[in-house]
């Protein structure tokens, strides 16, 4: 397959993006607003072609365990579901921390807590960049605003998995991914073969050769001295890729008086809200943090150091502004607006908000 | 130049494919496009919704304020969206099932009688593209050529056959759009 320009929605994207990135293997199980993953994939066929398992399983426990034996075997698999279904998936994704083993997982993000509602939300912020699962892990977070990101970060999450043997999720939400938009696909990459996996994953257990011991996958150790080492290594590797990975967009930010802060959905929305703004003279920009973990933290500083005044924009109730809190270090004043268990905001309803903080 | 786009009406009428394929037409013609639906416990008989912006540019906000473009086809939807309306923009409603029609002066506003120009020719299922004519013909912000390209793309191929009628269907409504008042 060539590279193609298609109208898809944000799930749709997904599927078609990890079927040409060569993905090995998508277990899940079906949850608005993200089924449309899981339908692509199979409508699509990709065993057919590009030899892809698709599999729905019985559960989303099920599924996040399919997903750690496959990336045991150093393949790139993946799963995708929505907020309670992600939080049935929390243990295996600490596990897959703890065992350093790399796999993609999406969360397409819906009103919680509990079963909730089936509209857009931004509340697993939290759940997703300060642990979710249990023990000192961290889990690489992309936020993708945009169709065409659904697709790039399916590429990007792989990538960055698989380079620091990490799970990374994507967290999008209802928005992005019920929306369609306008994608370019990118050309069908194909799978990794058994040699290339032993050459580039040769922790994986795909049978042991003579010339080595056996690979053992665990995240178990009982021994608390080697756990501790355990412990470090992955807070060293938490720190390489806090300093190599974080990414971010800034919009209108180079003379801004007041700052706009906002992710996913949010900071198309908000986008919208600095339109708005400097139509009637308003120097406001937007920050977008593309990484969740690693969060942005030194650009962020930097640019809050020349503002007057921050908004964080979010559909929870105040969950990344902690985060932009930590990043200015006090040096500006950091105010919140968000709306609640799946309702989205009008762009002049954020303008609103803003225009009480510029005042 | 942009259009901001809102299609409102009960499940069923074909409210969000009217939105794709006017979507997929702007595609055809390499402009920038969003559709984005109100998504939810959705059925046949209950309201839906979708915003559909073609824009030259790059388009910020899928969630809008107000909009250019008014389709309605119920009167929950005209409710709710009357006052939505941009001063100038323009309001196009079906007046079957209408109750109480729009007031607003400050907008144009056009009535196709698609219901029941579909049901009397037959043809039932072609309402939602006889109300897009209608929509074309007032702001023709995509041409006939490209509209038919995105629905032979949005359309799966054992449907193709479907394309003529489709396109007669859009000609009717481009006749019976009026202006009220």
């Amino acid at each position: 397959m060539k590279e193609e320009i298609k109208l898809m929605k944000g799930n749709e994207a997904v599927a078609h993006a990890a079927i040409r990135y060569g993905a090995d293997g998508y277990f899940g199980y079906p949850i608005t607003p993200q089924s449309e993953i899981m339908e692509t994939l199979m409508e699509e066929k990709p065993w057919e072609t590009s030899g892809m398992v698709v599999i729905q399983a019985e559960s989303e426990v099920a599924a996040i365990n399919m997903v750690y034996g496959g990336a045991a075997c150093g393949k790139r698999v993946m799963t995708s579901s929505s907020s309670p279904g992600i939080s049935l998936k929390q243990e295996g994704i600490s596990y897959m921390a703890g065992a350093e083993l790399p796999a993609l997982i999406v969360n397409v993000m819906r009103g919680g807590p509990g079963l909730g509602t089936i509209q857009p939300s931004q509340a697993d912020y939290f759940q997703t960049v300060k642990g979710g699962g249990h023990g000192d892990y961290r889990l690489i977070t992309l936020a993708p605003n945009s169709v065409q990101e659904m697709a790039d970060h399916v590429a990007l999450g792989f990538d960055l998995a698989f380079k620091y043997n990490n799970p990374a999720m994507i967290l999008s939400d209802g928005v992005i991914g019920q929306m369609m938009e306008k994608v370019i696909l990118p050309e069908q990459k194909p799978r990794k073969t058994e040699a290339e996996i032993r050459r580039e994953q040769p922790w994986a257990t795909l049978g042991k050769t003579k010339d080595r011991r056996p690979n053992i996958i665990t995240s178990l150790e009982l021994d608390p001295a080697a756990m501790e080492r355990n412990n470090i290594r992955f807070q060293e590797k938490y720190k390489k890729i806090e300093e190599n990975e974080a990414l971010y967009e800034a919009l209108s930010c180079e003379d801004a008086e007041y700052l706009i802060v906002a992710f996913g959905s949010m900071a198309r929305i908000s986008q919208k809200v600095t339109e708005m703004a400097r139509e009637e003279g308003m120097k406001v920009g937007l920050f977008r943090p593309i990484t969740l973990w690693p969060f942005p933290k030194k650009q962020l500083k930097e640019y809050g150091k020349k503002v007057k005044g921050i908004l964080t924009v979010e559909l929870n109730a105040g969950q990344m502004v902690e985060d932009v809190r930590l990043a200015v270090e006090c040096a500006v004043p950091v105010h919140y607006f968000g709306r609640l268990g799946g309702i989205v905001p009008t762009p002049d309803e954020v303008f609103g908000e803003l225009k009480k903080l510029c005042k | 130049m942009k259009h901001e786009i809102i299609i409102a009406g009960f499940g069923g009428q074909g409210v969000l494919s009217m939105g794709k394929i006017l979507a997929y037409s702007g595609l055809m013609e390499n402009k920038e496009v969003t559709w984005f639906p109100s998504y939810g416990p959705e059925q046949r008989g209950g309201t839906a919704n979708v915003t559909v912006i073609l824009s030259d540019d790059k388009i910020s906000s899928p969630v809008l304020n107000s909009y250019d473009i008014a389709i309605i086809l119920n009167q929950p939807s005209l409710d709710k969206f009357e006052s939505r309306i941009k001063p100038g923009g323009t309001l196009i409603y079906d007046g079957y099932g209408i109750s109480s029609p729009p007031l607003r002066q400050d907008i144009g506003i056009f009535e196709t009688d698609a219901m029941n120009t579909a049901v009397g020719e037959g043809n039932s299922k072609a309402f939602n593209m006889i109300v897009l004519g209608g929509m074309l013909k007032l702001c023709p912000m995509v041409t006939l050529e490209s509209v038919m390209k995105g629905l032979k793309k949005s359309l799966p191929e054992r449907n193709h056959k479907f394309l003529p009628m489709n396109e007669k269907a859009i000609l009717r409504g481009m006749e019976i759009i009026r202006a009220v008042g």
